[in-house]
């Protein structure tokens, strides 16, 4: 089966050869079909999804459609859906039906797109395998076996799998990029401050950003039109001119200058991996790129100064989650009540242990101490510092260079348990794409061939400050000179 | 460094969440490996370099002291675990 871009999608609506109706019953089937076993959805919306499809057609024969009308897409399950279910991967929220929709979902249900529901993902964010959902391991539609990456893993597997055609994302480490990588779809992490986070469940305020995944660059730019922008609600969002995503994407590549940071390219690069990099390198000198070594001298400290950044933050954030507003409240906790221990802390205490996961509760014990009395300077402080020698390298190095490129990850996809019982280990996964979140820069993951045991291997483009566009041109002028992106699982 | 489990007690109480002494010492052993990467931070010297919270340096915005929000208490209380006639209900706090 070939893929199908939100561009064929879209052009076969505009020449009314089928209706939203009749694509949206057909990805129902789709996701129905594979959802046992991908695991890609949490909540399938087929009553709102049918009737969204049918204004989108009534709009479509009116005339008054826009580049969206009709589309089917999905959500990762950490946005904020009115009257659809909004878990964030977590037994915490099981019954949470969010009273308001996240700017993200407004605005691309405001553009026409019609969202079929909302995928798996790790708890509130936080894992690079998809392992750490309430509701089960997302699987790699290369192979069931492995895991799809995360944090965004359901969004990439679905895309991958041809369950939906495009799905949002969130990256606050890698979480659009790597899952987009491990499952060879195409996925964009725009700069922080582009897409408004409100109603985008917090997982760490600094560093969270939403994106679009899809098969090619070309449906990223699309959805990403819709998805960035100023919004007043979110205070951290930025007040600029809105950018056309799509414009640049036929530019030529000629003279266009590409970093290769040599620390990205080390002795923890799987040999499979690096053949695949430099081949899709290969491509882009063949389209009139030019390489040229630089260095990122403090990539070795991503990893420390985001398990304290992050961490720190998620433990401010999920203090929201008490079992009083919103979500889960233990049943029985009186026996915790004693001389020290008021009946509210006791329900606290057990509600917050019985809706957390594992890895979510570890991340916000860390941030607990790392926020705590006398130790803020040694660790918050010091992991902000640290941000700003690592965004100080990206600065030096993009004088030297329009983009940087580099690898996604260190390997291709691995086996589902085989990092489960060791989060540091999985926190190493991540060595290329965290950098990026704590410069706040754009990046994207663009299939780049496979490795060795023919899973999808992604390659990583960096740009500039506000350099989407940039960045979505060159991926796209990768894709016509290469088929990768338009491999399907065999399945 | 190294967390002794009385301190990992401490920061769960802090945190609130509850550990049961059966969870309290592999809590133990996996924050002690995360504070093992943590601390490849302190060999480096910082000293003038400024904390970085946001990636463009931009401030807090204000907004004009004015309602902008309406009313929508019945839906924001309609996913509440426990609310009644407006309120929140939590267990009894004062004896």
């Amino acid at each position: 089966m070939s893929i199908q871009t939100l561009k064929s999608l879209a052009d076969a609506l505009a020449q009314k050869k089928t209706s939203s109706r009749e694509l949206v019953t057909d990805y129902l089937g789709r996701i129905e079909a594979q959802n046992a076993a991908i695991n890609a959805f949490i909540t399938v919306d087929r009553d709102g999804a049918l009737a969204a499809a049918d204004a989108a057609d009534k709009a479509i024969a009116a005339g008054s459609a826009g580049p969206l009308t009709g589309l089917p897409i999905a959500h990762k399950d950490i946005f904020c859906t009115e009257g659809v279910l909004t878990t964030c991967g977590s037994k915490m929220l099981a019954n949470f039906v969010s009273p308001y929709d996240a700017h993200v979902v407004s605005q691309l249900k405001a553009a026409g797109a019609v969202s079929l529901g909302k995928t798996n993902c790790d708890e509130f964010a936080m894992g690079s395998t998809n392992e750490n959902s309430a509701y089960g391991a997302v699987k790699n539609p290369w192979n069931l076996s492995r895991v799809p990456g995360g944090s965004s893993g359901g969004s990439a597997a679905a895309v991958a799998a041809g369950m939906i055609p495009a799905a949002t994302g969130t990256d606050t480490g890698g979480s659009i990029r790597q899952p987009a990588g491990l499952c060879g779809v195409t996925g964009i992490k725009p700069t922080y401050g582009t897409v408004s986070r409100y109603g985008m469940v917090a997982y760490a305020s600094s560093l969270d950003q939403g994106g679009p995944m899809a098969h090619t660059a070309e449906d990223c730019a699309l959805l990403l039109n819709h998805m960035a922008g100023f919004d007043s609600r979110d205070s951290t969002s930025l007040e600029r001119a809105r950018d056309d995503y799509s414009a640049q994407l036929n530019q030529p590549l000629s003279g266009l200058r590409i970093g290769l940071p040599k620390e990205y390219f080390g002795d923890g690069l799987a040999a499979d991996v690096r053949a695949a990099i430099e081949n899709a390198l290969a491509e882009l000198r063949k389209l009139g790129a030019s390489t040229v070594e630089v260095s990122l001298p403090n990539t070795h400290l991503a990893i420390p100064a985001y398990y304290v950044i992050a961490p720190a933050e998620a433990s401010s954030n999920l203090s929201r989650f008490d079992g009083v507003r919103y979500g889960h409240r233990a049943a029985e906790y009186r026996e915790l009540i004693d001389a020290k221990t008021p009946a509210l802390d006791a329900m606290y205490l057990r509600s917050r242990a019985e809706g957390f996961g594992a890895e979510v509760k570890r991340r916000i014990l860390v941030g607990t101490y790392v926020l705590s009395h006398g130790y803020y300077d040694a660790y918050y402080i010091k992991a902000q510092q640290l941000r700003r020698l690592i965004a100080e390298d990206f600065k030096q190095a993009l004088t030297q260079c329009d983009v940087i490129a580099g690898p996604v990850a260190p390997t291709a996809a691995w086996g589902i348990g085989q990092m489960a019982d060791d989060p540091v280990q999985m926190y190493l996964a991540d060595i290329y794409t965290i950098a990026v979140n704590l410069a706040g820069l754009p990046a994207l993951s663009t299939p780049a061939g496979f490795s060795g045991d023919n899973m999808p291997v992604g390659l990583q483009l960096i740009g500039n400050y506000f350099g989407e566009a940039r960045l979505l041109n060159v991926a796209h002028q990768l894709q016509q000179a290469t088929d990768w992106h338009l491999r399907r699982p065999d399945r | 460094m190294s967390l002794s489990l009385e301190q990992v007690d401490r920061i769960a109480r802090l945190a609130r969440i509850e550990l049961t002494p059966a969870d309290a010492e592999a809590t133990q052993a996996k924050l002690n490996g995360i504070f093992g990467l943590i601390e490849a931070m302190q060999a480096v010297d910082t000293t003038g370099v400024a904390p970085m919270s946001h990636p463009q340096d931009v401030v807090q915005r204000l907004r004009a002291d004015a309602v902008i929000e309406s009313d929508r208490r019945a839906a924001y209380q309609a996913v509440a675990p426990e609310a009644e006639a407006g309120l929140y209900l939590v267990p009894k706090v004062i004896e």
